[in-house]
């Protein structure tokens, strides 16, 4: 069951309340009831808690400024309208594509914080070009094997053995 | 690996040992990861998640983890072993619900498990009992640097280890604890210490989780912030900080019981061994509370020399003779996990309906609780 105030993630609290024999329910993710400091034993009737869970929504301008509306992965085809939408990202690149658009979103969930200082891979990380690159392949892939065109897939396939 | 090969008992980690056990039952620290290359799961075709799982499925079962590990096709399997796991902390139920390929790798002691295709493409978890954060953070670092040497994760040096969901980017490490608050809710105080949680930007769950009850007064805390800090620092200061003061809470309020209130106290435990001795019918829910009260008086007794009537008639109760003499928190415990319902039935060996269940339920918990020759 989807939370009722941001429409992503899914509900983890119920509450429920029983007034002069009409029962009222509020299904509400974890996010939401902590961002607005509800304690499981609210003393705010259930309308209320709703209005003012859904007040405090930012709208679609408001989350991402007007111009990052239209951007899309060129790896993934994400866009931030799908991550309004499912609450997750669509590829590791989104974080760079993104990036400008995503920092507001990423201090407010972190205490202000928008940058790594903890453990890093002891390898050093591939170039992002290669990965792209094997993203591509692969939807070109599914397209083929989709496409019952055996031939281009076992093609694709070498290719991406090839680059991993 | 036949599940009824780890059902019959609890592990370690729910022995009702370790540190500050009086209160922490447990610790668990969890890291998200995913492998660089691939989308993210949500994007992910069925061709994709399979081919992300067989990749990590072999690097994980591959692991020299000192302990036999087996593995479990989550997707393959029917939905009463699926709460099993999720019963026994071994899998989310995130995990157990959700669809497409995923899996878990689980170490047969069960202080490790991977849970391959969840949110993440991987997500790792130890568990330890009592407060033992730097230990399960020593243990698990290790394992993840070995699966590191393996594969290749996503990262980028700004956001640090990227996580389908923001809020677990960066170290993509959730520390938690299980607590045990029984005296918070008899004093009416479970409100002041969700807002001092709060305070401490600390996510509070009460366990199994669906209504606004934490099932025998248990309740998960864990880390929000996941960047911009170290592991270390993250769990120097869960360990140092975060849990004295919650304990403390829960420790004030036993005195409190103690001093000012010993017939609430008394009148709780009595009637819980009373209902768990006699009953023939009873739900996972009330078992769990009843069980709850008698934990608490067990623990008030060896860890603060309480005694009252009922404390001490609750301490001169025999567990069966399999269990060695006197009641101890682990035989709680064992109770608590045995008598859920996924378990009673793996263990019964068939489906129950909710009646046989409570049934079966209260025999196990009536022959455990034998009284004092």
């Amino acid at each position: 069951m989807q939370c009722q105030a941001c429409g992503k993630r899914t509900a983890t609290i119920h509450l429920t309340e029983i007034n002069e024999g009409v029962r009222t329910e509020l299904h509400i993710c974890e996010h939401c009831a902590s961002e607005q400091g509800i304690a499981t034993h609210s003393q705010m009737s259930i309308n209320e808690l709703l209005s003012h869970l859904l007040a405090v929504q930012p709208s679609d301008e408001e989350m991402f400024g007007p111009a990052e509306k239209d951007l899309l992965c060129p790896t993934c085809g994400f866009t931030l309208d799908r991550l309004r939408k499912e609450g997750t990202l669509g590829c590791p690149l989104d974080y760079k594509v993104f990036e400008q658009a995503l920092l507001p979103l990423i201090e407010r969930a972190h205490g202000g914080k928008n940058s790594h200082c903890g453990k890093v891979p002891t390898k050093l990380p591939t170039d992002t070009k290669k990965f792209v690159e094997l993203s591509q392949l692969r939807q070109q892939l599914e397209e083929a094997v989709r496409d019952e065109d055996y031939e281009l897939a076992a093609r694709l396939r070498d290719r991406m053995k090839q680059l991993e | 690996m036949e599940l009824t090969e780890i059902s019959h008992d609890i592990t370690d980690w729910f022995s009702g040992t370790g540190p500050l056990a009086d209160i922490v039952v447990s610790s668990r620290i969890r890291l998200a990861r995913n492998l660089a290359g691939h989308r993210f799961l949500n994007s992910c075709s069925v061709e994709e998640k399979a081919e992300i799982l067989e990749k990590l499925k072999s690097v994980l079962m591959s692991l020299d983890l000192g302990d036999e590990v087996f593995y479990v096709s989550v997707d393959k399997e029917p939905e009463l072993t699926r709460n099993f796991l999720v019963e026994r902390h071994l899998i989310s139920r995130h995990h157990a619900m959700a669809t497409g390929p995923r899996g878990a790798v689980i170490a047969r002691r069960e202080f490790f498990t991977a849970m391959l295709n969840e949110e993440d493409h991987l997500r790792l978890q130890v568990l330890k009992a009592g407060c033992q954060l730097r230990a399960c953070a020593e243990q698990i670092d290790r394992i993840d640097s070995l699966i590191e040497g393996r594969v290749e994760y996503a990262f980028n040096p700004r956001f640090g280890y990227l996580t389908a969901c923001p809020t677990n980017l960066g170290t993509g490490i959730r520390v938690s604890v299980m607590l045990h608050m029984p005296a918070l809710k008899l004093t009416n105080q479970i409100d002041k210490f969700m807002n001092a949680a709060k305070d401490m930007n600390l996510a509070v769950r009460g366990l199994f989780g669906e209504g606004t009850e934490a099932a025998s007064d248990l309740y998960q805390i864990s880390n929000q912030v996941t960047l911009g800090v170290s592991e270390r620092h993250i769990v120097s200061e869960f360990e140092n900080v975060v849990i004295p003061e919650i304990v403390e809470y829960e420790k004030a309020a036993r005195r409190q019981l103690l001093d000012k209130d010993k017939d609430t106290l008394d009148d709780k435990i009595a009637r819980a061994m009373a209902l768990l001795q006699n009953a023939h019918l009873i739900s996972s829910q009330e078992a769990l509370f009843l069980l709850s009260h008698l934990r608490l008086g067990l623990n008030m007794h060896e860890h603060m020399g309480a005694s009252t009537p009922a404390i001490e008639r609750l301490c001169a109760l025999r567990a069966s003779a399999s269990e060695r003499d006197k009641l101890t928190i682990r035989t709680i415990n064992r109770l608590f996990m045995l008598t859920l319902p996924a378990h009673l039935q793996v263990n019964y060996g068939k489906s129950l309906d909710p009646t046989h269940r409570d049934a079966l339920r209260a025999k196990i918990i009536r022959d455990a609780l034998t009284q004092q020759s």
